[in-house]
């Protein structure tokens, strides 16, 4: 079985570790923002581009190309923000980091602040996580009376700090030109881009940077053993450790995190999280919350990959990175994997899915506003009401009309379970008047 | 509005970390929330005011977040996720087995007064589904029995609190 490889979560759940700073100092906290104020921001950039980083929020994009792309000629204070709005259903890590270890991400942070020249940073925290807001503000606290937030930081010039910003449940904040507006004390309406690239015009149409928290603290990490050696956790292309957030039907949910790339899908779900329960099989997975494409046991992928090699393998099979994922046509996303067994009917789990989309749907767009809300509407009517038959292809042809015409990616997030239900299980939502007939009483309901 | 003395000192404070005031308008419905219970009619006027913006700026917050209330709720507040992960563990049972030991309708204050339940999308604690929050706490693996538990917990406790 694949180990662990903790660097992120050492120390999540561990007996006798505290939130607070002297806890955090114990174990090295801060040195390696001590180490790197000596430094030259631009060659902590420098290292952050060569470690490979991918943002763990959900995109996947690289770190160092996004700092890269900040407009630092416009004379504009740059801001950074912490995206802490972890709202992506089955994605549940960055709770555990900002309650448990509030300090690695506050240290993450700062040296990420220090190598892009900002002045202030914010974290804009989901509202559901009053506890997490008032750790994290502890936390920031602790570090002024430190000197290691704030003015003039660690007897240097240089002078950042940071405030915590609570979001009040909406999804849509997750996706950054909507935080931006949400944090300019607007509705969470997405900016269109171009022009409003957030490295260019975000927040108070300044220079700004949005990075996960879990990202964030890879940064600390990347720093303190270099971009180099960060490049030999994980696999080319997919460096360092990703942490899997592992919901629904097996033996152990939880959170687990390892090498990217160095385990399959397979080894995540039968030998970390012990298999499905007891007297069910697997049926379907969604590999990287709820927006990813869903994955069905027993269906096989063949191709050729990127690289030149054909490969062609099974769910259990694909090893959990980025590239593998979007080879096989979904995404490894924010690392929540939700897993369904044969007690499910893909029917009804859609029919959750969709309502999901429709209830936080801005309502900016359209085609996504009023197709996420229709895609509710007929697949709630399926379970509760009538399903007709033709009801797996009206979803499809609405889903499909949602994709490149929205504003922001939620109206993809919104059509691809859609799509990737019929695809996969078009024969379910055919069978669903029947099935319905026969159903039995005690299934857990699902809408 | 009728606000604590420590809530205005919190809501000055918090309009400083902002190089432009509007940024404050969460904030500072969250601290009248906290406050109130719930945000008053005059809360959009009052915040308006204070932050030199038209009261629909206001209003177009407070009526998109799902988290801003206009109504007080039961003397607890209790938020079941709905969403699959939950779901798929028992999180509608969850819900039911709630809403019957307070004999309420979701989004309503319960006939006794003790709480109001709402179904919300994700708290992000999907690996210990089903999962609710009463007022600011998480409360994991909650199937019935648990959820009976908690409502009895409720039930007992002194209704000043």
């Amino acid at each position: 079985m694949p180990k662990q490889r903790r660097l992120i979560f050492k120390h999540i759940d561990e007996e006798g570790y505290s939130n607070d700073i002297d806890c955090y100092q114990r174990n090295g906290g801060y040195e390696v923002l001590k180490k790197a104020v000596t430094r030259k921001p631009e060659d902590l950039r420098e290292e952050v581009k060569k470690s490979g980083i991918r943002g763990r929020g959900g995109a996947g994009f690289p770190c160092g190309v996004k700092w890269g792309l900040v407009d630092r000629k416009s004379g504009k204070p740059i801001y950074l923000i912490v995206n802490a709005d972890e709202s992506e259903p089955g994605t549940f890590k960055d709770r555990y980091i900002m309650h448990q270890d509030p300090h690695q991400l506050i240290e993450g942070t700062m040296i990420s602040c220090f190598a892009n020249d900002v002045k202030q940073a914010y974290i804009y925290i989901r509202g559901e996580f009053p506890h997490g807001a008032r750790i994290l503000e502890k936390a920031i606290q602790e570090a002024r009376d430190q000197n290691l937030v704030g003015q003039n930081i660690l007897g240097t010039d240089y002078s950042c700090d940071i405030f915590v910003h609570r979001g009040a449940g909406a999804y849509i904040c997750g996706e950054e030109t909507g935080l931006i507006e949400s944090l300019e004390g607007k509705r969470a309406y997405p900016r269109i881009k171009p022009p409003y690239f957030p490295a260019v015009l975000g927040l108070y149409q300044c220079p700004t940077i949005v990075n996960n928290v879990e990202t964030l603290c890879h940064v600390k990490h990347i720093i303190d053993m270099g971009g180099e050696e960060y490049t030999k956790i994980g696999t080319p292309g997919n460096t360092g450790t990703r942490i899997f957030c592992v919901s629904g039907h097996v033996q152990k949910p939880g959170y687990y995190e390892f090498e990217a790339g160095k385990i399959t899908m397979g080894e995540l779900l039968n030998d970390v999280c012990g298999g499905p329960l007891p007297g069910r099989t697997f049926k379907a997975v969604i590999p990287g919350g709820s927006s990813a494409k869903i994955l069905k046991f027993g269906e096989r992928f063949k191709g050729t990959s990127r690289a030149g090699v054909d490969y062609d393998m099974g769910v259990e099979d694909v090893p959990m990175d980025f590239d593998s994922l979007a080879m096989i046509g979904t995404m490894g996303g924010s690392g929540g994997v939700i897993v369904m067994d044969d007690s499910v009917n893909m029917v009804e789990a859609l029919a959750n899915i969709n309502a999901f989309y429709s209830h936080e749907s801005c309502g900016q767009c359209t085609p996504c506003r009023e197709g996420s809300l229709w895609m509710k509407k007929i697949s709630t009517r399926m379970v509760k009401g009538e399903a007709r038959q033709e009801d797996g292809a009206l979803l499809k042809s609405v889903a499909d009309q949602i994709p490149g015409r929205t504003i922001c990616a939620f109206g993809e997030g919104a059509s691809w379970p859609t799509q990737s239900f019929l695809t996969k299980f078009g024969d379910e939502f055919e069978a669903y008047p029947e099935t319905k007939k026969t159903k039995s009483v005690d299934a857990i309901p699902l809408v | 509005m009728n606000l604590k003395p420590e809530t205005l000192k919190q809501i000055d404070e918090v309009i400083t970390h902002y190089p432009e005031i509007r940024s404050a308008t969460l904030p500072l419905l969250h601290l009248i929330q906290e406050d109130i219970g719930y945000l008053p009619q005059e809360t959009e006027e009052w915040v308006a005011e204070k932050l030199e913006l038209e009261p629909i700026n206001v209003y177009e917050v407070t009526t998109f977040y799902p988290m801003f209330r206009r109504k007080p709720t039961g003397r607890r507040h209790i938020r079941v996720c709905r969403t699959l992960s939950c779901a798929l563990v028992g999180g509608y049972n969850t819900c039911a087995t709630l809403q019957k030991e307070f004999n309420t309708e979701l989004n309503e204050v319960s006939p006794d007064g003790n709480v109001t339940i709402e179904f919300v999308e994700c708290l992000a604690s999907c690996g210990t589904g089903p999962v609710l929050m009463v007022d600011d706490d998480l409360h994991e693996n909650v199937d019935c029995a648990k959820a009976k538990q908690i409502a009895d917990q409720i039930k007992a406790e002194p209704k000043e609190s």
